[in-house]
């Protein structure tokens, strides 16, 4: 028999008994249908978080911390006190409120600037300016990203912050743009907008900046970027005024390395700061650990349709067991006409592969369907906020190995009773009553 | 004189093992020459569909040899046995084992299709067959919806599809009224005559056997020598009677 009427004759088969492929083939839609909207929101907030991140600026920086402290532990009771360690954090260091972080002081820092292939270190600090006004047309609130130096923004206009400049760039999300009176991004840009913000004694002082671009909101972190330069001169004025010793700590530091490191010199200057104490994260562990987050909730979401996929393989085995029954006899008959085991093997395997064929192609198919229809409506409405935001993205790699994958289950489904079949008797098999 | 196409030497087969077992067959030896019409007469449950069915490579025997065309059939290979099956061999079974809801066409072409043949071939040559049968203006009908002696004529059909050499026919008219029975009759022995089709027929119709060049009588799993030994005298009587 040839290959195309094997085919043929398989696919005639498979709808002889309707009611039985139908239900099987819903058993494995849902299956498919499930593993194919899972792949899709992987891909579509994977996809959304590399353009958000996309190529990753600041290859060549750590942001380092004091490392948990161990001697407070619950069974050692506290440590003994340590004068020269700064256990509370003060002003305009970074940190999250209501919490305590081991800071980092001056100390630290020429430690951490000591270390083996750390090339300098930058103290982090946040900055809290009162407002942004442009051109007297009103004064509103800021907030400033902490991570807009790290990383490179999604830009509607302009271009990026630069850090080795020496002038006061801002970065404004589009959302600022109405408020503030510009009437595009294009608009905005190489504007100059003035900051205020409160120095230590309570007075409020301005500071001009020149916005070099407009990004796309973002979900690493919402509002206006600065530059390395304007943050220092806002800082400056914050701690105008502050008694001394009350500014030199600080949460976080940056600390650059040689940006052409290969990953084990980076992960040895990580162990090397380690080992002094301190936590550090390059930019790419950061994000790599939000995306962990996500791929683990894929993850289960894929383990559920893998368990319906297995489910439905049972389906399958059934499926053919009983058809096979049904048609010892015309199996016998072939035999008996001089068709080969090896044959009917196929013609049995790839009625299982049809069926799953048919399952995955209508599953992937329904699932591209409704999750596009279901991603542009939350584009539109919840994450509206977000441009460039599609939850569940297809690639047709990944459908194509969905629809692969579900159709190799259903061959391995199908050998069972597909052997069963080719190992008739001709005679047995037409005795068969 | 010519190798034989077929070869039995004491042919037996039992069925079943320990106290269940049954000795189908116990024993049976023959030759069929090509060209020849044979009968295997015999009462039900004698054992003819056994011997046919040993003749036809379809089921092994348990002891004794068989010959096809002078090679030992356990010699042969699968893959010559399926040829054979196939390409040389013609089944009409007691039962007709068509496939119900398939056309009569496709249910007769069904050894071509085995066989790889394209489908424009198979389509022309199913109709040539269905046409001597004639049958062709069912061809396209359910072979559930067929008459007992147009399901029979069907079942023939597909047995010549593939030209062979050796047409098998287990009851042909068993299911048969006396006129159908004789339509059918007369198809199979005018493709033994004119195409020198070597025919087998399984049956209990004496006047069917009679039709044959020769009969062989099964009683119990055994040949029935002095039946076969006396319709052997009976036919050669009848030749001589004929040139004389
Ligand atoms: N698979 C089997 N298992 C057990 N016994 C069998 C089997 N096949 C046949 N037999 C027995 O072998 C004997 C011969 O069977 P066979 O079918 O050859 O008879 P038959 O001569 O063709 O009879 P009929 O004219 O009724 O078709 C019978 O007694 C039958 O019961
Ligand atoms: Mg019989």
């Amino acid at each position: 028999m040839k290959f195309i009427d094997i085919v043929k004759t398989a696919i005639a088969n498979s709808f002889r008994s309707k009611l039985r492929t139908g239900l099987t083939v819903i058993a494995i839609f849902i299956g498919a249908f499930t593993l194919t909207i899972t792949s899709g929101i992987g891909t579509g907030v994977t996809s959304y978080i590399d353009t958000q991140v996309s190529a990753i600026g600041a290859a060549d920086v750590l942001t380092v911390s004091k490392a948990a402290d161990s001697t407070s532990s619950t069974t050692d009771g506290p440590a003994a006190y340590d004068p020269s360690k700064a256990t509370t954090v003060s002003l305009g260091n970074g940190s999250r409120p209501g919490t305590t972080i081991q800071a980092l002081t001056a100390r630290d820092l020429t430690k951490i600037e000591k270390t083996s292939g750390i090339l300098g270190v930058d103290p982090s600090v946040r900055v809290t300016p009162d407002y942004i006004e442009y051109d007297g047309k009103g004064k509103f609130e800021i907030i400033v990203n902490a991570t807009a130096t790290l990383t490179k923004a999604d830009l509607a206009a302009g271009s990026q912050l630069s850090n080795a400049s020496t002038a006061d760039q801002i970065l404004l999300p589009t959302t600022y743009l109405k408020n503030l009176g510009f009437p595009s991004a294009k608009a905005a840009v190489g504007r100059t907008v003035s900051i205020g913000i409160t120095d230590y004694t309570g007075a409020q002082q301005t500071v001009k900046a020149t916005v070099v671009g407009v990004q796309n909101e973002t979900i690493l972190g919402v509002g206006a970027g600065l530059n390395q330069t304007l943050t220092d001169t806002l800082h400056a004025i914050e701690v105008t005024g502050a008694p001394a010793g009350a500014t030199d700590s600080y949460a976080t530091a940056t600390a650059h390395f040689d940006v052409t490191s290969t990953p084990a010199e980076i992960t040895a200057i990580k162990d090397d700061l380690t080992k002094q104490g301190y936590a550090s994260q390059t930019v790419a562990d950061q994000i790599g650990s939000f995306q962990t987050v996500i791929n683990v909730i894929i993850g289960v979401l894929n383990a559920f349709a893998v368990i319906a996929l297995i489910a439905a393989g049972f389906g399958i085995i059934n499926t053919l067991l009983m058809s096979v029954q049904e048609r010892t006899r015309e199996i016998g008959l072939m035999k008996a006409m001089g068709m080969n085991g090896g044959r009917v093997y196929t013609l049995f395997s790839t009625e299982a592969v049809f069926i799953g064929f048919l399952g995955s192609a209508l599953g992937a198919l329904a699932a591209v369907g409704v999750g596009s229809l279901v991603s542009n409506i939350l584009a539109d409405g919840v994450f509206s906020a977000l441009p460039g935001l599609q939850v569940v993205q297809f690639a047709p790699s990944s459908i194509a190995i969905i629809i692969g994958v579900v159709m190799l289950i259903a061959f391995l489904a199908g050998t069972l009773p597909a052997r069963a079949a080719a190992r008739q008797n001709p005679i047995d098999a037409l005795r068969y009553e | 004189m010519s190798v034989p196409v077929l070869s039995a030497h004491n042919i037996g087969k039992s069925y079943g093992s320990g106290a269940n077992r049954f000795d189908a067959l116990k024993g049976v030896s023959l030759d069929i020459q090509a060209g020849e019409s044979v009968a295997i007469v015999g009462k039900s449950g004698s054992g003819k569909s056994t011997l046919m069915h040993l003749l036809a490579l379809l089921d092994d025997p348990d002891s004794g040899s068989l010959l096809v065309e002078g090679t030992d059939a356990r010699k042969l290979k699968g893959k010559e046995v399926n040829r054979l099956r196939n390409q040389d061999f013609g089944f009409v079974f007691q039962q007709f084992f068509l496939t119900a809801n398939a056309t009569v066409l496709d249910n007769v072409v069904l050894p071509l299709k085995i066989a790889g043949v394209p489908p424009r071939e198979r389509k022309a040559r199913g109709m040539a067959a269905l046409e001597q049968l004639e049958l062709a203006d069912k061809a396209k009908n359910k072979a559930i919806n067929l008459s007992g002696g147009q399901k029979q004529r069907a079942v023939i059909a597909r047995a010549l599809v593939n030209n062979p050499k050796v047409i098998f026919a287990d009851e042909p008219t068993g299911n048969l009224d006396t006129a159908t029975g004789a339509v059918v009759e007369d198809i199979l022995f005018a493709l033994n005559k004119d195409k020198g089709i070597t025919l087998i027929i399984v049956t209990h119709d004496i006047e069917l056997a009679a039709r044959c060049d020769r009969q062989i009588f099964i009683r119990d799993g055994l040949e029935d020598t002095t039946e076969s030994g006396a319709s052997r005298k009976r036919h050669a009587g009848a030749h001589a009677g004929a040139h004389a």
